[in-house]
């Protein structure tokens, strides 16, 4: 018999995706068999989201190395070109799963281009200095979205920056039967709840595809060789401004993506709700599964989003409950103790594994 | 006038900012860590001497030495317990447990004193006015430029001249070496987070007296602010902290008076990244390159 | 695996007419408004009527006020292996900088292939034709040594990223040559067996072959090795030699070597330079160096020269 000889890592791979697709298939065999209340329901969009965010996220501060606070500055620019996009095309495009999907192609090429501005700058940085930075271009985004008024009718699109706060909805001049879709401060209001679980998870394997896919090949070594020793790259020929572009810019498109689905889950969204607090959580979320480990940042974020949630019980003392699982978490797992202890562990797991692998 | 009004609150305002980036810049040198519960510890500095204040009806100024002692108290804890286990950890480590902290801390505040903005009475109140009544100063702002300017030449000083602070500026270069002389290098790190804590206390005190409400969340965008002041100016540097925060307080008045007050971080972030593009290392800061 | 199946891999290593056409049709500007040079320079008979495959002229750096490196001036063959040799903080290093552009020269010309590199960038540097390794060792730790030696091949493949994405043919079949090619390369340094192990795990002197390894594999026609021979034991020193000289023959490049190991140097290199305080001293072949009073004086003092 042919044997399937699998690098460790494309092996590490098929099982993420294998894993994704058993959760997705018993998830929602529970969903539909009335398994899940309501409010887990309305947990499953949101999770796919984050999922997407976290693995995104993954590709830039883990793969390439460079700590970016800013990543919920491209999901805000994904839900609402997103949510444009999809309101706009109401009448135009009947089929809601199409209008999604085309939605969340709009939010990916909107956050791309951001992201390449970003990028501009980003390139010249690093370490903490590019870290405040990207954290201020998501504080710059969410502002700039704040003063956007967007209305549609049949003359199309009506936008005004109202910079100075002096212009309300009225000003859209919208003709009779237009609708309002983004409303400043407010931000969208009255959208049509069109994302679905399956569109999220959809969403989550082509992410895997593209970020597992694109770690191990040229692109990825390069990256990878860029954050490892930045003048060795240089000096075997990689051009550090195109790889670290590249990296960031496929980040943002996928964040785009993850942001349009989920803006069209929610018939009200503000800008507000993209601070950088959920660029935090989404970096918690890449920290505590581990930088660059793909699955790692799909089982944190799973856990860490439920985690607040499952404590509702302790009703005010649940965020305090998570700060401090926090503090132990990154306390006890980076204790050299611990540590030992765990790579010792991980090393007689390795060595069962092979030797299985052998006998079989 | 009326510019010369903005410009007053403007330098007022970055007088403040300059205060929370001194603490910041003098923490990152030594620690190389964005703290960012630093934030957290000038709402705590605000929350004591509030309760002081107007629970305990003590004066104004005890008030804000109680809160300068408790944040002294809170910061070296926070260092000892979270920070200190990880000083060979990775950075992203700490960043985020910087970040738990931070979490740890608003949400104690809420437990504490509620999600209601507390109204802060100013620790001197009344106005002085200048040029027959056309521009008025208040006391508050008169206070926290003078607090700014003796805390800038007193830290100057302090790291300059004394043992414990070239101990500091050794520590800040070099750990392993600093040690290797006899630095003790755990008691001088705690030293400058209990120096970065009290400044704190102090700017949370005038923050709240320059715009009266307080409230959990009330230390972060302020905290990040200052974090923008430091890197403005070059950060681990003292004269760039308060340059960086008179000069972030200033645009950020006149950017809210003459072009957007919507917009008016936006500006404020912007001319960051404009003159982090410009010089990388900040306006005073030094520029090392790796050595091949 | 033979030397002759490798010399297949490179085609554009081995010199040929093309190349001296490419030279004079480049640049025809530059040779007219370049300053006659003395040349001084020693070329090995083999090499002595092509284009010098590295031309310094007047090459110079200073920081702040300090000159590091002044008037620089060589010519290498095109399948020479010269040395450059000094006291610590002579410059050497400084040199193999200014060659890969980590530093930008402050005057001075690096011709390389009689192509000026004035304006090229590291990255460019590397593709045009100089590989380099370095004093301090700069593998990429974190991952396998084959990964390492890919890293190198990086500009050999030619696939893009949408093909890497979607793993169309290109991908698969660019990276089942790129990785037979890449254990071909670690083979020469004996490297095969730890493929699949993690470049950090490697002991010191296999880092440092490993890191030749990975330069070679970005098809250089020159090669620049930072103390290739510093803490290896005598018979790794010895092997070393042997392999700088086939990887010569092999791929038919110049290599330029730093090292304090006289030993090695004066039983391999054609061509030697001598530094000293940032200007070259000495200038020829091992025997002219051996003698060189000005060489003697730089290593042991005024005082220890006359000893001897």
């Amino acid at each position: 018999m042919k044997k399937l000889n699998l690098s460790k890592g494309a092996r590490t791979d098929l099982l993420t995706y294998a894993g994704v697709i058993l959760a997705f298939i018993v998830v929602s065999t529970l969903k539909n068999n009335g398994g899940l209340n309501r409010s887990q329901v309305g947990l499953l969009v949101p999770i796919c989201c984050y999922i997407v965010m976290a693995v995104s996220l993954n590709l830039v501060v883990g793969i390439l190395g460079d700590l970016s606070l800013g990543h919920a500055g491209f999901m805000s620019v994904g839900a609402f070109s997103g949510i444009i996009t999809a309101m706009a095309l109401a009448e135009a495009i009947p089929s809601a799963p199409l209008r999604l999907a085309l939605a969340m192609v709009v939010g990916a090429v909107c956050a791309a281009i951001f992201g390449f501005l970003i990028g501009i700058p980003v390139l010249r940085l690093s370490g903490d200095y590019l870290a405040i930075v990207t954290l201020a271009f998501g504080e710059i985004l969410k502002e700039i979205i704040t003063c956007l008024l967007v209305g549609v009718d049949e003359n199309g699109l009506h936008v005004i920056f109202n910079y100075n706060g002096a212009k309300n909805a009225n000003d859209l001049n919208l003709a009779a039967g237009g609708r309002i879709i983004i409303k400043g401060a407010q931000g969208a209001t009255g959208t049509q709840t069109i994302a679905s679980f399956t569109a999220g998870f959809v969403l989550i394997l082509i992410t895997l595809i593209v970020v597992q896919n694109l770690i191990r090949s040229r692109q990825g070594r390069a990256i990878m060789a860029v954050r490892d020793n930045r003048i060795a790259a240089e000096a075997v020929g990689i051009s550090i401004t195109r790889y670290k572009m590249m990296a960031f810019v496929t980040s943002a498109s996928l964040a785009g993506a993850a942001g349009a689905l989920f803006g069209l889950n929610y018939s009200n969204l503000a800008a507000a709700k993209f601070d950088f607090n959920t660029s935090i959580l989404v970096l918690v979320f890449v920290v505590l599964g581990g930088l660059g480990n793909i699955w790692g940042s799909i089982i944190a974020t799973v856990v860490l989003y439920i985690l607040p949630e499952a404590l509702r019980g302790f009703a005010n003392y649940r965020m305090l409950i998570y700060a401090v699982v926090l503090i132990l978490v990154m306390l006890t797992t980076n204790n050299p103790i611990m540590k030992g202890y765990l790579a010792s562990l991980r090393e007689k797991l390795g060595k069962r594994s092979e030797k299985e692998a052998n006998e079989a | 006038m009326k510019f010369l009004a903005y410009l007053v609150s403007g330098i007022s305002l970055g007088s403040i900012y300059a205060i929370i980036a001194l603490g910041y810049t003098m923490v990152y040198g030594i620690a190389k860590m964005l703290n960012f519960a630093h934030g957290d510890v000038i709402m705590v500095g605000g929350y004591i001497s509030y309760i002081a204040a107007s629970n305990l009806g003590l004066p104004p100024l005890i008030s804000v030495l109680l809160a300068m002692a408790v944040c002294t108290v809170l910061g070296i804890t926070i260092e000892a317990l979270a920070y200190r286990p990880l000083r060979s950890a990775p950075k992203l480590a700490v960043l985020i447990t910087a970040i738990g902290v931070s979490y740890f801390l608003q949400n104690s505040a809420l437990l504490i004193f509620g999600a209601n903005p507390k109204a802060y009475s100013p620790v001197v109140s009344g106005t002085l006015q200048l040029f027959g009544g056309q521009l008025s100063v208040s006391y508050v702002s008169l206070l926290t430029v003078a607090c700014c300017i003796v805390i800038m030449v007193g830290l100057t000083l302090f790291t300059g001249r004394t043992r414990m602070g070239k101990a500091m500026r050794a520590c800040s270069e070099d750990k392993g070496a600093a040690q290797l002389m006899g630095i003790n290098v755990n008691r001088t790190i705690s030293l400058t987070f209990a120096i970065g804590s009290a400044l704190a206390a102090v700017a949370g005190a005038l923050l709240c007296s320059f715009s009266p409400t307080l409230m959990p969340t009330t230390g972060s965008m302020p905290g990040i602010k200052a974090f923008t002041a430091a890197v403005f100016g070059g950060i681990g540097s003292i004269p760039g902290a308060f340059l960086g925060g008179i000069l972030l307080g200033v645009i950020e008045s006149l950017a809210k008076a003459y072009i957007s007050t919507q917009l008016s971080n936006s500006i404020v972030f912007a001319v960051l990244i404009v003159i982090l593009l410009v010089r990388p290392a900040g306006l005073l800061g030094k520029h090392t390159q790796e050595k091949v | 695996m033979t030397a002759g199946s490798l010399r297949v891999l490179n085609p554009q290593n081995v010199w040929g007419a093309e190349t001296e056409l490419n030279r004079d049709g480049f640049y025809p500007s530059l040779h007219t408004t370049l300053k006659p040079v003395t040349r001084v320079n020693y070329l090995p008979e083999r090499d002595a009527d092509k284009t010098p495959i590295l031309e310094c002229i007047d090459l110079g750096i200073s920081f702040g006020g300090l000159k590091a490196v002044d008037n620089f001036n060589i010519a290498l063959g095109r399948t020479e292996i010269a040395g450059l040799i000094g006291p610590n903080g002579a410059g050497k290093t400084t040199i193999f900088n200014l060659l890969t552009k980590v530093y930008q020269p402050t005057h001075g010309t690096i011709l390389l292939d009689g192509k000026d590199i004035a304006y090229m960038t590291t990255e460019q540097v590397n593709r045009a034709g100089i590989a380099r390794t370095f004093q301090n060792i700069r593998l990429f730790h974190n991952q396998t040594v084959i990964d390492n030696v890919l890293i190198g091949l990086h500009n050999e493949m030619h696939y893009t990223m949408a093909e890497s994405v979607l793993r169309l043919p290109r991908y698969w079949k660019a990276e089942k040559i790129a990785r037979e090619r890449a254990l071909e390369y670690l083979s020469l340094f004996h490297l095969e067996e730890h493929a699949e192990e993690l470049a950090g795990s490697l002991p010191y002197g296999a880092q440092r072959r490993l890191e030749i390894a990975r330069a070679l594999a970005t098809n250089p026609s020159l090669l620049l090795l930072d103390e290739p021979a510093a803490g290896m034991n005598p018979s790794e020193t010895a092997e070393l030699m042997e392999n700088i000289v086939r990887i010569r023959d092999t791929f038919q490049i110049a290599i330029l070597l730093i090292e304090h190991d006289m030993n090695l140097v004066m039983n391999i290199c054609e061509g030697i330079a001598v530094l000293n305080f940032g200007r070259i001293i000495a200038k020829g072949s091992p025997d002219d160096i051996r003698s060189n009073p000005a060489v003697v004086e730089a290593y042991l003092g005024r005082k220890g020269a006359k000893k001897l």
